[in-house]
């Protein structure tokens, strides 16, 4: 293994956990806001649609997310025909499958957060002449920051961690869809110990990392409240 | 003029009561809805404020349609121009007492009614703090100003002292009387306490099982009721001694002990451990006033 297909490797996995967690703060957010406030039927339906990822084995979703984004079928087909590109084995096609994998992870600490705020601030808003949108992103949003960085942060570390989704769908292409857990999987299968170890610790130093600077600044959050 | 109508089928612990009331009052009046918790006065405000649909009927200030099942109008709360005072406060954490007023501004409002409202409640020193750092009296008088910010048409009060204590309560209830004054305000208190509406109100709803039982100004409403002109304690007898002609009872009334006098009539039939009533005429009691 040279350096520079260690750090193409260790470049492409925070490119997709990045990535992935810009567009799932813009996914899960309306999301989390719409479930705690909806009192609608179907609510139950929405919410057991993003909380699957969680219970699913994620070859399972790969599988299908494998099949769907195939050009064989009508979904890829049109990716590729009329958009002009492919998501199979392709990034992006890893960004989709990791977004969808990692919803629950996003959706659930917003929604938590939100539902556990009074209801009379929203009211309050409501009372002031506020609309819906300045209530959610200058009242509820600010008052949830540990849930947001919640949501952040787990989706991000989810996204590293992540393996079978993305060995499904994306294969082990250098530079382009192989990623770290990939790596580690493939080394090990060559026997190479050294090289696994050496994505190992990173991954294993950078999560422990992440969380500890959540719980940090969480407690100073609190302590603010 | 404030014109409600308004009926809604409430679903509480016990039993589903259908809500139906009608009340009307002038600008300028401070009017109190009176009733036991759980008799829908609360329900009352947050129709009047537009945070809860009535079923059916028709509410409407100065003319001013805000609510008619019949013509299909709902006016938003953002369209209101109501101040609401929640139990609660219900102020904003993550913002300090000069935010949470400034955040009620509308596009175009002069700000200098922030800094004016903050004097009126006397915060001035307090205007960066977040509303953690400060104390319930405060809290209330916070929240209060910023209902006002928007030169509301009619003030809501939801037990605004309901959670203070008993100096503290009757500081804040001559506040609220000069703001309501001073600002030439409507307002309108929901509140239990008899004493509260007295010292406030002119004007009185008392909610009793779904609807207006009784209304007027707070003296028709309570002196029958609630204030007479004796005292009235009921207590056991202790210990009865013969003291030359009279007779001494010692009586518990609540924690305390009493000495009173008994003549032989009314001595008589009683025995340690007889509940009594002692009637006292209220013309010509001492007064002393408790140092706060």
């Amino acid at each position: 293994m040279t350096d520079a297909a260690f750090w193409a490797t260790m470049v492409l996995t925070f490119k997709l956990a990045f990535v992935t967690t810009l567009i799932l703060l813009f996914i899960g957010i309306p999301t989390a806001y719409c479930l705690s406030v909806t009192t609608s039927r179907i609510k139950p339906v929405i919410e057991t649609i993003v909380s699957m990822p969680l219970v699913l084995p994620p070859t399972v979703l790969g599988f299908y997310l494998l099949v769907a984004f195939s050009p064989e079928n009508a979904f890829g087909r049109f990716c590729e025909e009329v958009l002009g590109f492919r998501l199979v084995f392709s990034f992006w096609g890893l960004v989709l499958g990791s977004v969808i994998f990692s919803l629950p992870f996003m959706v659930h600490p917003i929604q938590s957060g939100l539902q556990s705020l009074p209801k009379s601030l929203t009211e309050a808003a409501q009372m002031l002449g506020k609309s819906r949108s300045t209530t959610l992103f200058r009242v509820l949003l600010p008052n949830i920051k540990p849930s947001l960085l919640t949501g952040i942060v787990i989706t991000f570390a989810h996204t590293v961690g992540e393996f079978g989704v993305v060995l499904m769908i994306g294969g082990n292409i250098p530079g382009e869809t192989r990623v770290a857990s990939i790596a580690i999987y493939d080394e090990v299968e060559a026997l190479n110990y050294a090289a696994a170890n050496h994505y190992a610790l990173v991954l294993f130093a950078v999560t422990f990392l992440i969380l500890l600077l959540v719980y940090i600044v969480n407690r100073s959050f609190l302590q603010k409240m | 003029m404030v014109e409600i109508d308004a009926s809604k089928r409430l679903h509480s612990a016990e039993d589903d009561i259908k809500l139906r009331v009608s009340a009307s009052f002038k600008r300028g009046d401070f009017v109190a809805f009176f009733g036991a918790s759980g008799a829908g006065k609360t329900t009352i405000l947050r129709m009047i404020a537009g945070l809860l649909r009535p079923d059916s009927g028709r509410i409407a200030v100065d003319g001013e349609v805000w609510f008619d099942s019949r013509e299909r109008v709902d006016l938003p709360p953002q369209k209101r121009e109501v101040g609401f005072v929640f139990q609660d406060y219900a102020l904003f954490p993550n913002m300090s007492v000069e935010e949470n007023l400034r955040f009620a501004l509308q596009k175009g409002d002069n700000p200098s009614i922030v800094d004016e409202l903050i004097e009126t409640v006397g915060l001035g020193a307090f205007a960066s703090r977040y509303p953690s750092a400060l104390s319930g009296g405060q809290r209330q008088r916070v929240a209060m100003a910023r209902a006002l910010v928007r030169r509301p048409k009619i003030l809501l009060l939801d037990e605004p002292l309901s959670a203070l204590d008993h100096t503290m309560r009757s500081k804040l209830q001559e506040e609220l009387a000069d703001i309501h004054r001073r600002f030439g305000l409507t307002t309108v208190l929901v509140s239990h306490d008899p004493s509260e509406i007295f010292r406030l109100c002119n004007y009185v709803f008392k909610i009793e099982g779904g609807s207006v039982k009784k209304e007027g100004s707070p003296s028709e409403l309570f002196v029958k009721e609630r204030i007479g002109s004796s005292f009235k304690f009921t207590g056991e007898v202790l210990s009865i001694e013969r003291c030359e002609m009279v007779y001494l009872l010692s009586v518990a009334i609540g924690t305390q002990i009493v000495k009173i006098m008994a003549t032989k009539k009314e001595r008589e039939g009683l025995k340690i451990g007889s509940r009594i009533q002692i009637v006292s005429k209220a013309f010509h009691p001492m007064i002393f006033k408790i140092e706060s």
